[in-house]
């Protein structure tokens, strides 16, 4: 974590920390408060579906008096603040149209983008804060040129992934105190603070979606963004019908409802035909990517195609790629070998080892729509 | 807690009044008899209980009997509304309730759980720009088989004074029953209740520096209500449990010291909120707004609605402030539901989710309000940066 060095007398130094009532914001409230700052607990009131409010995964009446029990212990002010509106208009619709447009959505960068990182940012600045805290998984170093994004110490908790969309006035202004540990310390740290949430589980992503899985939710609520289609196969075989191209991810292999003698990949959706297109494994994988909206960490675009790791998922692992930056804020990623499994609206996230440089949105990855090409040629030869 | 914080929300509760609770301990440690027990520790309870209502009654020029201790402010006005429409109903005597749109929800929820699941006539009045409902309206709204009307003295979050003695005066041309919840504005003038026309008065002694979980409920002399709770035979029969002696005893100090402070507490209060009053009305380029009648009001009381602004975002820039105020609307869960109180008003969505209460106490200085309107300038200011976000 940054030391915040411009100020010498921490009780000056007013922290906002995002509390979830969790075992990671509580623990990176009491490091705080431990630490002598000024720190004051805020919890978010995102966005529940009406009448499953109970059911979110995040901010119920629960865990908010488990947040509000955390605060009271380590005697700071908690306050929640209402953002539903908010996250409804700016993330659960976002979420929606990605679908609606053929996409798989990370709703948790555009979250991070929009909400904690803008919107509770901006709340804490307000109220007179010098820093935002959040129980995240990831390192911000100080160094001649400005602040990076280091991931987490401990790499199976590492949350760089969806905090790519940092940038350097931001990043000057929060702190990932939990960062510099591993689960396991945190547990113990949570432990050693005596915070009763030291028992409850990770906080899961979705938040909105409660315990259904993210088509159920569609159903609910966009019933209209999925029509039943052709599954066809990369040589234009139709073999079954999808339920509607929102339901499916590419690389998905379970739940296609077909049988075929080698097992069979989403590999594109043919959003134009309402067709779901599926190949082999070898077939599902891609040599390059799209990336747009993308941002640069340090603030600067690179001029010149440089050698990174690229994630393509948030628990993917890093491949390495040559990326060259583009026009209007988007990069092209050229893989050293085929990567399965790249979903149009998921991130890209480029690194040089453990130092997160940035990353954007997927727009397309190349063999995946050049074999979209050939399978609607093949249908449209069909009678 | 921070000996700097400005405490000015006491409209929501007061500190215990040290003479207060000096009267209540040795009801806890000596005579901490039940009242109903035929003993001497029983007879000494009782008869702590016995001066306790003694001493109510005698400040409100009332007779003993017609007192009764409730659990709370809001359970007597269940009481009042429960126990005067079952009678009637049981009695044949009518079953029609005029209330008003900005009651208590004590009240008001009451009132349309005796309309929904009881099958009761309700009629909700409207109020005025300023909070006031038309008496004329009140005698229209009057019917064959009106029973009761309920409406408060002093409204809790945007302080209007209602006018009593008119309204009770038409129920009683009418042989109408008047209840009136006086929760708010009980300490802040003198209670005559030989002269006023009220039947059932509510109190909540923690509003005026008793102590929390006790109620009052004056019922005049021969109106008989149906206990909204069953099991004894305390207070007459009208409220069952084993007497909260201490409470009781606290109640009666409270009111008493109360009542003799007034002329001198009167006049500090007002002080305090004209000075509110006159420097926020209209600040911040008319975007905060005086709520409530300008002078039929709480001594004590100023409210205001900032355009624009949340509630749960004023109060906790305020809190972080070192400055504890109120809002109607407000909830620690940060829900920021427009004030239905400030929409009965005719304020809309844009004003009615910034309502801020400030309630001066005894200990208030001039000192205490300045700093309070210099915190509040410094947050308006600070929140007009998240304008973007409404």
């Amino acid at each position: 974590m940054t030391n915040p060095g411009g100020n010498p007398d921490r009780s000056q130094t007013r922290v906002v920390v995002a509390m979830s009532g969790g075992v990671d914001s509580s623990v990176a409230a009491a490091l705080l408060v431990e630490q002598g700052y000024d720190v004051i607990g805020m919890m978010l009131r995102l966005w529940s579906e009406p009448g499953r409010e109970s059911f979110n995964r995040c901010c119920t009446p629960d865990q908010m008096a488990d947040a509000r029990r955390v605060a009271e212990h380590l005697g700071i002010p908690f306050y929640a603040i209402d953002v539903k509106d908010y996250f409804r208009k700016t993330i659960v619709q976002f979420f929606i149209d990605e679908y609606a447009a053929g996409r798989t959505p990370n709703p948790c960068i555009e979250c991070n983008r929009r909400i904690r990182f803008e919107f509770l940012l901006d709340h804490a600045m307000a109220l007179e804060a010098d820093y935002l805290a959040t129980g995240h998984y990831a390192r911000i170093k100080q160094s001649e040129t400005g602040f990076e994004l280091l991931q987490g110490l401990d790499a199976h908790k590492d949350q760089s992934y969806v905090l790519h969309i940092l940038n350097q006035p931001t990043l000057s202004q929060v702190l990932f105190p939990v960062g510099a540990y591993t689960k396991q310390e945190v547990r113990a740290l949570a432990a050693r603070f005596g915070l009763v949430s030291a028992q409850t589980g990770d906080s899961q992503d979705l938040c909105f979606l409660g315990q259904d899985d993210y088509q159920a939710f569609l159903e609910r609520n966009a019933p209209e963004i999925g029509r039943i289609g052709p599954i066809i196969t990369t040589h234009g075989e139709q073999i079954g019908l999808h339920r509607g191209l929102p339901f499916y991810t590419i690389g998905q292999r379970k739940g296609l409802g077909v049988s075929a003698a080698t097992p069979l990949f989403v590999v594109a959706k043919d959003m134009a035909r309402n067709a779901l297109i599926v190949g082999t494994r070898e077939e599902s994988g891609s040599l390059s990517l799209h990336a747009e909206r993308v941002n640069w960490i340090s603030g600067s675009v690179p001029t010149q195609p440089f050698r990174a790791q690229v994630k393509v998922r948030y628990k993917s692992i890093a491949h390495p790629a040559t990326v060259t930056t583009q026009a209007n804020d988007s990069a092209f990623v050229q893989f050293d070998d085929p990567v399965t499994g790249i979903a149009p609206g998921q991130g890209a996230v480029f690194y040089d080892g453990n130092r997160c440089l940035g990353g954007g949105l997927i727009a397309s990855g190349k063999m995946a729509s050049s074999d979209l090409a050939a399978a609607a040629t093949q249908v449209s030869r069909q009678p | 807690m921070n000996q700097q914080r400005i405490y000015l929300d006491h409209a929501a509760t007061t500190p215990v009044h040290p003479d207060v609770v000096a009267a209540m301990l040795p009801l806890w440690t000596e005579y901490y008899g039940n009242p109903s027990s035929a003993h001497a520790q029983g007879r000494a309870a009782a008869n702590a209980l016995d001066q306790a209502r003694a001493t109510v009654a005698q400040l409100l020029n009332a007779s003993p009997d017609e007192i009764v201790f409730t659990g709370s402010g809001s359970e007597s006005d269940n009481l009042a509304l429960r126990g005067i429409m079952w009678a009637a109903r049981s009695a044949g005597r009518g079953d029609h309730l005029i209330t008003t749109a900005i009651e208590h929800k004590a009240v008001l929820d009451t009132a349309r759980q005796l309309r929904d699941l009881f099958g009761f006539a309700l009629t909700v009045l409207p109020v005025d720009a300023w909070g006031r409902i038309d008496l004329q309206e009140l005698e229209d709204a009057i019917r064959p088989n009106t029973v009761l009307i309920s409406v408060m003295a002093a409204n809790n979050e945007i302080g209007t004074l209602q006018p009593v003695n008119a309204i009770g005066q038409i129920a009683r041309r009418h042989g109408v029953l008047f209840h009136s919840d006086a929760v708010q504005a009980i300490a802040q003038q003198s209670w005559d209740m030989q002269q006023q026309p009220i039947d059932l008065l509510s109190i909540a002694p923690h509003k005026f520096y008793g102590p929390k979980g006790i109620g009052i409920l004056y019922v005049r002399d021969g109106i008989k209500l149906i206990p909204a709770l069953t099991g004894g035979a305390q207070e007459n029969g009208r409220r069952p449990g084993t007497s909260n002696v201490a409470f009781a005893v606290g109640a009666a100090k409270a009111l008493q010291i109360a009542q003799h402070d007034l002329p001198q507490l009167g006049p500090h209060y007002q002080a305090l909120r004209d000075r509110l009053i006159g420097r926020l009305s209209d600040a911040f380029d008319g975007v905060c707004r005086l709520t409530g009648h300008p002078t039929e009001r709480l001594l004590n009381h100023a409210s205001f609605a900032l355009r624009g602004v949340n509630a749960n975002d004023l109060l906790m820039h305020l809190d972080v402030g070192g400055i504890s105020a109120g809002s109607g609307s407000a909830c620690a869960t940060g829900d920021p539901r427009p004030s239905d109180v400030l929409l009965a008003l005719g304020l809309d969505e844009e004003w009615a989710k910034g309502g801020l209460r400030f309630t001066v106490g005894r200990d208030n200085t001039m000192t205490d309000v300045d700093q309070a309107i210099g915190t509040l300038h410094k947050t308006v200011r600070n929140l007009n940066r998240l304008a973007l976000y409404n």
